[in-house]
């Protein structure tokens, strides 16, 4: 993809500070979250220690996230979650912290700036360097490093990606993605208009382990790419026609969009030829899901990881380990320049610190 | 593996496990065949599964005798059996583009390339969707490519179709050769405008940038979408 706006935005090598010491010495980061509907704050080293995880998620009373109130939310509990995360760590902000790092992007402005703020005063207060941190991005690093994978295909399910990629020259490359809607988004989307509740995913699966009968629904894979609209729109005339049990409905929903996941997974597999496969993100909770793609590893030969509950929906140790291993090689922004972004692609972040 | 059609076939071999089925190769009298196997996943519901190994084996056998009739390299079907999910078919000798492609100097690379231009071209002139275009789906047999795996590919004349098709093209290409993809997809389009002609093919490679800034999180879509709305 050409796209040069804000790529400059890096400064990119090492050796923009203590260079040498710094790639030799453990650094310390502590890593805000706020993309969505968690409010995080971690502590964790460059080697892949996790000293805290401390989040504060917003769940919305009716409907969806609505990002003005999930922001609401955050600047309520950011001082509070802050506070229990440096006491619980011990550690003395000052002398023990070496960075910043902030998630700037994907995700929900006015929630990104709730972070971005935190971050920006707490780096200049203390006089650290701030780290930009891309969210998708942390949610892989997090994963490789609870699951010791070295150079897995990455699943990445969420209310707010489906995405598929593997590192190759540099960067992590997509090999598909939904083109419209994210599974997460279109399981939650339906269980909301049904009344199941929020989060939509466990509810849903929690209603199809009682279904048994298959309805036949949209089924899109083209390539490697996935779409979840057309499910989601015939899945929800079909449960307003009231002509099928909603158990039925549950479970075909799910099974169609969890096979399509898993097909194209299947084929990126037999395309790269990976010994690994990675599950991560808010949907990689789903015991279904998980089951489905271990059988299918299986079947391939390959080792089937999948990151731990704790860190599978957003959380604010992803964001500190990932600010851990730029701050190794001197990636940081100026404080004037920290602007969030809403849109910010995984093929755009250079990966540094992954050896071939 | 049950020898219920294709029984005549000898030595069979397994030479690949792909995505949806299992590949093996083996000897029918003195012809080399692949036999194309779409098995029972364990992973999906019974009924489903079935529907959609039918439905798969039928139009991938549709669609490989008609490319073969338009004159493109792809292997010829010798029979099928859609309720075992079977396809026996012709044996391409030679590698697949994408082991060879770092190995290849970069002005037969560009013929290559231009070559399968033109075979796209001529499919989607035809209403006909490959699907599933990658590296890994070519064979370069005697200097000639060979398109493979129709398994993914269906019948549009649609605009859409085509730019989806071309999109997941070039992003195979990007994703897997990074540093060749721009020089190696400009000869896709020279080989591609020639068939279908300039209008055409320009009309296509509109809707391929447009299907990019559909992606999520593009930066450029929110001011792309904006020009359309001006354009309009």
């Amino acid at each position: 993809m050409e796209n040069v706006v804000g790529q400059s935005f890096y400064i990119k090598g090492v050796g923009v500070y203590e260079s040498v010491e710094a790639l030799n010495r453990e650094l310390v980061v502590l890593g805000i979250e706020s993309t969505a509907h968690t409010y995080g704050v971690g502590i964790a080293t460059s080697s892949g220690h996790i000293i805290v995880n401390v989040n504060s998620v917003y769940v919305p009373i009716k409907g969806g996230i609505h990002p003005r109130e999930a922001a609401e939310h955050h600047s309520k509990v950011s001082a509070e979650t802050l506070k229990k995360a440096l006491e619980k760590s011990k550690l003395n902000v000052k002398d023990d912290i070496d960075g910043i790092a902030v998630a700037l992007g994907p995700g929900m402005g006015p929630c990104l700036r709730v972070g971005c703020s935190v971050a920006r005063a707490l780096a200049y207060y203390l006089d650290k360097p701030l780290i930009p941190v891309n969210h998708a991005i942390a949610h892989i690093e997090i994963a490789k490093l609870t699951t010791n994978a070295k150079d897995p295909l990455i699943i990445y399910v969420s209310g707010g990606n489906t995405v598929i990629m593997a590192y190759s020259e540099g960067r992590y490359r997509v090999f598909g993605e939904t083109l419209d809607i994210p599974l997460g988004n279109c399981i939650d989307v339906f269980a909301r208009e049904l009344g199941l509740g929020h989060p939509g995913v466990p509810a849903v699966e929690q209603v199809a382990r009682k279904g048994k009968k298959f309805i036949n629904l949209p089924y899109t894979v083209k390539g490697q790419d996935v779409s979840f609209s057309g499910l989601l729109t015939m899945a929800l005339r079909l449960a307003r026609e009231g002509k099928h049990r909603l158990e039925d409905l549950c479970y075909s929903i799910i099974e169609t969009a969890y096979n399509m996941v898993v097909e194209v997974a299947e084929r990126a597999l037999a395309h790269t030829r990976k010994r690994e496969l990675v599950l991560t993100g808010g949907v990689a909770r789903s015991r279904i899901l998980q089951e489905k793609l271990r059988k299918m590893c299986e079947l391939h030969d390959a080792r089937f990881a999948v990151v731990p509950d704790e860190y599978a929906g957003d959380n604010g140790a992803m964001i500190a380990y990932t600010g851990a291993l730029a701050l190794k090689y001197g990636i940081t922004i100026p404080l004037e320049e920290s602007y969030v972004k809403q849109r910010w692609r995984i093929e755009e972040v250079d990966i540094p610190w992954v050896k071939r | 593996m049950e020898n219920r059609r294709g029984r005549h076939t000898v030595g069979e071999e397994v030479i690949g496990i792909g995505a949806e089925a299992i590949l093996i190769k083996a000897k029918l009298y003195s012809f080399t065949v692949i036999k194309k196997v779409r098995v029972p996943k364990s992973y999906r519901d019974p009924a489903f599964d079935e529907l959609i190994r039918y439905n798969r084996t039928v139009m991938e056998t549709k669609i490989m005798i008609e490319a073969k009739a338009l004159g493109i390299p792809c292997p010829s079907v010798i029979e099928v059996d859609p309720h075992e999910g079977l396809i026996v078919m012709d044996y391409i000798d030679g590698p697949r583009l994408s082991d060879i492609l770092n190995k290849l100097r970069r002005s037969h690379l560009g013929r290559i390339f231009y070559t399968v231009g033109k075979y796209i071209g001529k499919l989607h002139e035809n209403g006909i969707i490959h699907g599933d275009l990658t590296t890994s789906n070519m064979i370069l047999h005697n200097d000639t490519v060979y398109l493979i795996d129709f398994g993914l590919s269906y019948y549009s004349h649609q605009l859409e179709d085509k730019g989806v098709d071309m999109h997941l093209f070039l992003r195979a290409l990007e994703s897997t050769h990074y540093s060749l993809s721009k020089f190696l997809f400009d000869k896709v389009i020279k080989g591609y405008s020639e068939v279908i002609g300039e209008n055409e093919a320009n009309k296509v490679i509109e809707k391929v940038k447009e299907i990019r800034i559909r992606g999520r999180y593009v930066k450029e879509r929110r001011k792309a979408k904006s020009n359309l709305r001006h354009k309009e």
